[in-house]
């Protein structure tokens, strides 16, 4: 029993260590020279540009349903009009980064721990390797600078179709001008709301592009492993967010409040 | 083994041409595994060494301790006169250059068209930036192999012989001094392996390479093969040419060639 947690202790600090030699391998890269743009922007194409219809929706229904949900709550208190606002306040702080980053995890992380498992199979990533090129310039660091770039702009365009999914599920039953709306929504947001919650999204973008590159660079052999570097990448990258963001309300509360 | 060389006797036969590989007493072991028990070889510039086996033997490790994808645990291994072990990193991606390493599967970039497979060596290993250099490089290795239709193809388009000479068509394009090669032949019907191998042969003169060559295929090894070293159990059991081995009374060696 002993000798299996030793064991255990000692894989996960091993993988602890591989990290963050993974890390520096990552970061030593960045300031080297010859920095792949044409690949660093294809890789925002895909990170960013076919995500959105899949995190618009999402933003749209989150923004939808929470207040379709709430509002019957707060018109018993004959507080219906403090909708905008709490919608606003919940999407930006809270359910707006982590959602879209969990989805992002979901959608992203997967794709690159397949894309890069498969290439680890294939010998594609040995065959750079093997011919002196750098397929940790070319392969990690530009998803990884992807996720980290895209996720953030993915997160603002959510928040703001899910105030639009608000103003429609406040419309269903009552009538709000669209204006109003709007301006309640953002006369109860502070920049303290505002800045930590978009600060905290970089983090999330480099969470998934860190834990998909580092699941499929890592990849064993066998077909069987592109599969279990998906999948993992994307329980990995949730994790991560969830943690992330724990810490990150905890540092803003410590800051502001 | 009557008709055959012993490793020292053949050691001392050709000490005396320019040796690009030397390999003495190396070791590697996968955990309680111990792949590479003894191995010995040299390989001579020009020369074309097939090393045979069964699976699971460690061809493959060695050829992949000698492009450095891998340390080995015990034993000298020089490349180009440097022993891969001390190099530093600079000096093993000027080594990497000067070896080329043919993949079993070809290992065609597959997000990359033809074109583009062979033109990330030249951009980010030579840093060439001269776009009408570039062209003209890619061009000459497609000719080579006899590929200039598929510049534009994706390797999902290409059959597994188009994909071996791709890849054959991207080492080449770097002008490696020694070429690797894991199984170029696997996979193929003996039509297109008979290609291959030709294909090997002629490359080879053409870029005045030396070779190793890792095959189960006797035709390959017939084709392309100055010396073949036969490989069991971690060690090297028998060297040779084609004929002399053909003639072995070892069992284990005449079973390749029955």
């Amino acid at each position: 029993m002993a000798s299996a947690i030793i064991s255990s202790f000692s894989r996960y600090m091993e993988i602890a260590g591989d990290q963050v030699l993974f890390t520096g391998r990552f970061a030593r890269n960045i300031f080297r020279g010859g920095f792949e743009w044409g690949e660093f922007l294809r890789q925002c194409y895909i990170v960013g540009y076919k995500s959105i219809g899949l995190v618009g929706i999402t933003g749209f229904i989150i923004g939808f349903v929470l207040t379709l949900q709430t509002q019957p709550t707060l018109k018993t208190f004959g507080a219906q009009s403090f909708v905008p606002s709490m919608v606003a306040i919940s999407i930006i702080r809270e359910i707006g980064p982590v959602i879209i980053a969990l989805i992002c995890a979901g959608k992203i992380a997967s794709s690159i721990g397949a894309e890069l498992g498969s290439m680890k199979v294939t010998e594609q990533i040995d065959a750079m390797e093997v011919s002196s090129a750098n397929p940790v310039q070319y392969l990690v660091v530009t998803r990884i600078l992807a996720c980290t770039i895209m996720v953030p702009l993915l997160t603002i365009m959510a928040d703001a179709l899910a105030l639009l999914g608000g103003y429609v599920g406040v419309n269903i039953q009552d009538h709000v001008s669209f204006s109003l709306f709007f301006r309640k929504s953002f006369s109860a947001l502070e920049f303290s709301d505002v800045m930590p919650a978009l600060i905290k999204t970089f983090f999330f973008g480099y969470a998934i592009g860190f834990v998909g590159c580092y699941k499929g660079y890592h990849s064993k052999r066998g077909t069987e492993s592109v599969g279990l570097a998906a999948n993992s990448a994307v329980v990995s990258a949730s994790l991560w967010i969830i943690l992330l963001d724990a810490i990150a309300v905890q540092i803003t509360n410590m800051i502001v409040y | 083994m009557n008709d055959t060389k012993t490793q020292e006797q053949e050691v001392a036969v050709q000490d005396t041409d320019y040796v690009v590989v030397r390999i003495q007493h190396l070791k590697k072991s996968f955990g309680d595994n111990e792949v590479l028990k003894d191995i010995n070889l040299e390989l001579h510039k020009g020369e074309n060494i097939v090393v045979l086996g069964r699976s699971g033997q460690g061809k493959s490790v060695t050829i992949q301790c000698i492009a450095g994808l891998m340390l080995q645990d015990e034993g000298g291994l020089e490349v180009l006169g440097k022993e891969v072990k001390e190099m530093t990193r600079d000096e093993l991606r000027a080594m990497r250059i000067k070896v080329g390493f043919l993949f079993q599967s070809g290992a065609l970039y597959d997000s990359m068209t033809v074109k583009e497979n062979l033109s990330f060596p030249l951009t980010r290993v030579l840093k060439l930036n001269d776009k009408q250099e570039i062209e003209k490089r890619i061009h000459e290795s497609l000719e080579s192999v006899g590929l200039e239709d598929a510049i534009d193809k994706y390797p999902s388009d290409l059959s597994g012989g188009m994909r071996k000479r791709v890849g054959l068509a991207r080492t080449l394009i770097l002008r490696p001094e020694i070429m690797l090669y894991d199984e170029p032949t696997t996979g193929l019907d003996p039509i297109t392996s008979r290609e291959i191998s030709e294909l090997i042969v002629a490359l080879q003169e053409k870029y005045d390479t030396s070779s190793i060559i890792i095959t189960h295929d006797m035709l390959c090894a017939r084709i392309t093969a100055d010396r073949i070293v036969v490989m069991n159990e971690g060690k090297y059991i028998a060297t040779g040419t084609y004929d002399e081995l053909v003639k072995s009374p070892d069992e284990l060696v005449h079973n390749f060639f029955k």
